[in-house]
């Protein structure tokens, strides 16, 4: 058995549901970290990056629209299957970045508690950060979160998969829909989620994972007037400054990189609450006869 | 809309002009109830707040003088006490011919409002002046009584020469839904005032307590050919106010827009000063318009207030602050 | 119309109710000759001595000139604000609490005052300043004053940090409250503040300056730096500001972010917009056309918020014209100080040329203008309550925010064509639903993607609801417990 020769898988795209090579018909060569070719990924162009949003956008109604219960579902469903495919993940992480196959199981793991804990979110976010305000006349009003819309998510660029899932997750629970650029050195985990998220009841479109080069993916992304938000983890300094300033164009709501020292830590909420937006709904209540007045 | 259908309100009834574009309106009782629940709706809040910013209208100087007197001139001096007497109906009569005696420049009131057996002694107290006499009639205020002893109150009032009536609608009728009922119960009354006597129709608005109801009774009323629609009888918790008062503003409005008939307003009870008086008069020029700056077209149903409206007048002729002492207690 | 009276009282001349002036008295309010930036709790002069001169818009009358803040003195405020940073952060809540209280009473106290300043200032209504400005100025620091001691329970975490300075730059349609949006929530969580007011109405912020010294406040803790766009870049572009808060147009609030972009500076921007107002076939007509009013003549229209696009219901659309028409011709324009007055002046010359403007391109794109009779004064700036028909989702007056009294009017067929229409514009700020049937609310209102819904009412505003937009109308919310966010480090 183990002199037989394997059989490599095609890493694709994941755009709109399906999985298409870069229409640039470009690759790039992913290796391990000690520099052990591991896979050809595709290498997105601007096109690629335009076909995703198109597809985010296009998801955007039906799973904004979704009940917040249902998305929990469907988030929950992501760690179900993710945990049917752990050694695949193990592997892959820990040839993308170097680790043990305890340390990187470790990652593997807190990533699927990751899907749960952001599963249990989807119906709660409303109830902390959205409420009735007091407002000082006969009127009723609500303001509730909602989703931005469609947000471009720059994978972080050290933690392949646990840092990928951890920005990815928090887009999608509440209704956003995202372009996900991978990992450029390590873009594979991410590929493969992909193929989980395939399967997962995750409608085609809410999820949209290129690979590629961060800055030749990001930049027309961010100056995308069909882009909401995007969200820089993945940048450096001197790339997340020019497209905090593409971004301005139509005034995306930018999340600057923060320093992650630890992913494994439990995550606040600041990751939903960057790309919601709060709508507050009004209404007269009227008055009762108790003033004089009629109704 | 077919306008050739024959309906009850397609014959002239005492001698009213008929709402000709809504007459298939009242051909039935579902016809008439579609009718009146697919008016607009009234959003109390809105409706309030827009009564409320009239409100703040400041009237100055030759507004002012102008109002107060366009006020007086359209308060239905009213005493409706079971304690009225003959004596008491004469000097109300005298104090509406000539409101304030020290100065003859102040215009009568519109009419003096009495019961219908006070009417005599009415219309003696008014002879020879430009002051009607308006009758309280159907068993007001409650107004439960047969049919029969209602009309029979209203033929007594105007062959006793009251020039108008006011009648109060039937709220029960309306509150269960039988917007017929009080639809023929108006024109039955309306014919018995003939051609001699205009009629008020009360709605009794707080009893009616939504204003999408007071928009309904406004509209039955006008179809049913009252010449005057009137908030209440005085004798409830609420009566007028400046938002119902603006609410049958723009019924009459919209109903004339529609048909072609001008039909009055009389918001009645519960204004006592110049100052709410003016504020009603603004709501009239702000909202029904011009055309109704006019006691043909708009009455205070009030008693106090005719002394206040006197001391404001007073105020503004001599630049300083009347006193009750100062204007009649009649 | 009307038969002859039987009592005919009103004098003949007077068929019409007419209202004489009721100006509201100027003498409440002093203004000085001139007025110096406020720094470090003292008025100084400009450091290169430069002034400008502020107008009365609605007389064109100079009211007073002001220092003109530059680069230089922006550092001067923005040290000053560092400097009282650290004592003012390290209060007990409860003082810094106490200190935006006695603000609040104060401003009651001076109400009128400053209501009768700012329509001198601004030329809106003093029926708005006093009944709608001023309030609502007052209760937004009690508002935010009772949070100043409770940032623990506010939901973001225990012991939130402010951020540091604020830079706030404000626009002129609303100048105090704008003022009291910005101010209020950054000193209850423990910034200090350097604001620059708009060029064309700095007065009433120099008066709240005075109102900062009768409050005891520590000096350096609020500055004023009145000047242009330039003096407002300044402020934005400070290395030591941590805090930058805008409102204003949105092609200013794109320049910030790029300013602010690779910083570690916090922003929110509060920006324009095109809100829809859309009226149901089923809506309580009445009251749909004074919010439609309300929505667009508000403030002579100088409303980011405005209700700009009327949508109505094709099956309406001629019934709620005409008694939009005929309400529309009962609007009193003239003297802002005239507590009758409905519609005040526009606020500068500038703002009336691109009133007039894209006016003008709405009439050669082919829209059908309309205006009731009203009598323009001869001098100030002023432009008539005007209506659009036979408008498109393709004409500029759709679609560009015009910041004046102008309804563009446009039709829909179904509830899903108004949604459409309405967010069909790189807008998100307001949006109004009139309609009887309340499913219909909650399903417009949860399509409509706009930060504000109002249905079956329009233009409301209180210190506890968060306000701000989507999509280009900017990000981030004022007001409420929202509005504390912007001012914490987390």
């Amino acid at each position: 058995m183990s002199d037989r020769l394997s059989v490599f898988k095609t890493y694709k795209l994941y755009v709109g549901g399906k999985f298409p090579r870069s229409e640039s018909g470009r690759v790039y060569e992913v290796t391990d970290s000690k520099g052990n070719w591991l896979a050809n990924a595709p290498q997105s162009s601007r096109k690629d990056a335009r076909d995703a949003v198109v597809a985010a956008r296009k998801a955007f109604g039906a799973w904004s629209g979704a009940t917040a219960y249902n998305r929990g579902q469907v988030l929950y469903r992501v760690a179900e299957m993710l945990e049917g495919r752990k050694a695949q993940f193990v592997h892959e992480v820990a040839d993308a970045e170097g680790l043990s196959k305890s340390k990187a199981a470790e990652q593997v793991e807190a990533a699927i508690d990751r899907w749960v804990w952001y599963a249990g979110w989807t119906d709660k976010i409303a109830q902390v950060v959205g409420g009735g305000n007091p407002v000082a006349g006969p009127y009723f009003n609500l303001s509730s979160p909602e989703p931005t819309g469609v947000v471009a998510v720059l994978a972080p660029q050290e933690s392949s998969f646990l840092g990928l899932v951890s920005v990815v997750a928090p887009v999608i629970a509440t209704g956003n829909t995202a372009v996900v650029v991978a990992s450029e050195k390590s873009p594979l985990p991410a590929l493969s989620l992909a193929e989980v998220l395939a399967t997962s009841d995750v409608p085609g479109g809410v999820v949209n994972v290129l690979s590629g080069r961060t800055a030749e993916i990001a930049t027309p992304l961010a100056a995308h007037q069909d882009v909401n938000a995007i969200d820089l983890a993945g940048a450096d300094e001197v790339l997340a400054k020019e497209l905090e300033i593409a971004a301005a164009d139509n005034l995306k709501r930018a999340l600057r990189p923060q320093p992650v020292d630890n992913w494994l830590a439990t995550p606040g909420t600041d990751r939903l609450t960057a790309f919601l937006e709060t709508k507050t709904v009004w209404h007269p209540t009227g008055s009762l006869g108790a003033s004089g007045s009629s109704y | 809309m077919p306008t050739n259908a024959p309906s009850p309100t397609a014959e002239s009834v005492g001698g009213a002009p008929i709402a000709h574009a809504l007459t298939d309106v009242t051909a039935s009782h579902a016809t008439l109830r579609r009718f009146l629940h697919g008016l607009p709706g009234v959003d109390a809040v809105g409706l309030e707040a827009r009564a409320a910013s009239l409100g703040t209208r400041s009237i100055k100087t030759t507004a002012k003088a102008y109002a107060i007197d366009l006020a007086i001139s359209m308060v239905d001096l009213t005493t409706l006490e079971g304690a009225d007497t003959p004596g008491k109906v004469r000097a109300l009569g005298a104090k509406a011919v000539r409101p304030d005696p020290t100065d003859r420049t102040t215009p009568s009131t519109a009419a003096v409002c009495v019961y219908p057996d006070m009417v005599p002694a009415a219309k003696a107290a008014v002879a020879g002046s430009s002051v009607k006499v308006a009758s309280v009639a159907t068993a007001f205020p409650a107004g439960r009584a047969p049919l029969s002893v209602k009309l029979a109150d209203v033929r007594e009032a105007v062959a006793a020469g009251a020039d108008e009536i006011d009648m109060v609608i039937d709220r029960g009728a309306f509150l269960a839904g039988d917007y017929l009922k009080v639809y023929d119960e108006i024109t039955a009354v309306k014919q018995a005032c003939g051609s001699e006597a205009r009629l008020k129709v009360i709605f009794e608005t707080g009893e009616l307590s939504t204003y999408d109801n007071i928009r309904r009774a406004s509209w039955l009323g006008m179809l049913a050919g009252a010449d005057f629609i009137k908030t209440s009888t005085g004798k409830v918790a609420v009566n007028a106010t400046p938002a119902n008062t603006l609410l049958m503003l723009e019924a009459v409005r919209d109903f004339r827009a529609q048909t072609g008939v001008q039909v009055g307003v009389k918001p009645a009870g519960g204004i006592r000063t110049s100052k709410d008086a003016v504020k009603f008069l603004v709501l009239v020029n702000e909202t029904a318009g011009e055309d109704w700056l006019d006691n043909h077209w708009f009455r205070f149903g009030a008693s106090s207030l005719l002394n206040d409206l006197l001391m404001q007048r007073q105020k503004l002729a001599t630049g300083r602050y009347s006193g009750p002492d100062y204007v009649t207690v009649d | 119309m009307a038969p002859a009276s039987a009592s005919a009282s009103a004098p003949a001349s007077a068929s019409a109710f007419e209202y004489a002036p009721a100006p509201e008295s100027r003498a409440i309010v002093d203004i000085a000759p001139s007025y110096g930036l406020f720094i470090d709790g003292d008025f100084t002069e400009a450091a290169d001595g430069r002034v400008f001169k502020t107008v009365s818009p609605s007389t064109e009358e100079v009211l007073s000139e002001i220092a003109q803040a530059g680069a230089e003195d922006v550092d001067r405020a923005v040290k000053a604000a560092r400097k009282a940073f650290e004592k003012w952060s390290a209060l007990p809540g409860a003082e810094r609490a106490k200190y935006l209280f006695r603000i609040a009473r104060i401003i009651q106290e001076r109400s009128r005052e400053l209501a009768v300043l700012e329509t001198l200032d601004n030329g809106k209504p003093i029926k708005e300043t006093r009944d709608a400005d001023l309030p609502l100025v007052a209760a937004h620091f009690f508002y935010y004053a009772g949070w100043a001691d409770k940032l623990d329970h506010a939901g973001f975490g225990a012991n939130p940090r402010p951020l540091g300075v604020a830079g706030q730059v404000i626009p002129w349609n609303f100048p105090l409250l704008m003022l009291a949006w910005k101010i209020a929530p950054a000193l209850a969580t423990g910034n200090t503040v350097v604001l620059k007011p708009a060029e064309t109405t700095p007065l009433s912020a120099l008066f709240f300056a005075d109102i900062c010294r009768q409050a005891g406040l520590p000096k350096g803790v609020v500055n004023i730096l009145p000047g242009y766009g330039d003096t407002g870049a300044a402020l934005v572009a400070h290395p030591d500001v941590n805090k930058v808060a805008f409102t204003g147009s949105t092609a200013v609030g794109k320049e910030i972010a790029r300013t602010v972009a690779g910083t570690r500076k916090k922003l929110t921007l509060e920006l324009g917009g095109k809100g829809a107002n859309i009226v149901f076939d089923d809506a309580p007509i009445d009251q749909a056309v004074e919010g439609i009013v309300n929505g667009i003549f508000f403030n002579q229209g100088q409303v980011c918020c405005a209700g700009s696009r009327l949508l109505v219901q094709e099956s309406i659309h001629d019934e709620l014209l005409d008694s939009l028409k005929r309400r529309l011709s009962t609007l009193r324009l003239g003297d802002p100080l005239d507590k009758n007055t409905d519609i005040g002046a526009i606020n500068s010359e500038e703002q009336l040329a691109r009133i007039t403007r894209l006016v003008e391109q709405g009439e050669a794109e082919g829209a059908e203008r309309w205006s009731p009779a009203c009598e323009i004064p001869s001098s100030g700036y002023w432009f008539a309550p005007t209506l659009f028909t036979n408008v498109t989702q393709a004409h500029t007056v759709a679609r560009d925010e015009i910041f004046g009294p102008v309804l563009s009017v446009l039709t829909f067929r179904t509830p899903d064509e108004a949604v459409a229409k309405a967010n069909n514009t790189p807008y998100g700020l307001s949006a109004g639903i009139w309609t009887e049937k309340g499913s219909r609310i909650l399903a417009v209102a949860n399509r409509l993607r706009a930060g504000v819904v109002w249905s079956n009412t329009f233009n409301k505003f209180d210190p506890t609801s968060p306000f701000g937009g989507y999509k280009e109308s900017g990000f981030g919310r004022e007001g409420g417990r929202h509005g504390l966010e912007a001012y914490l480090d987390v």
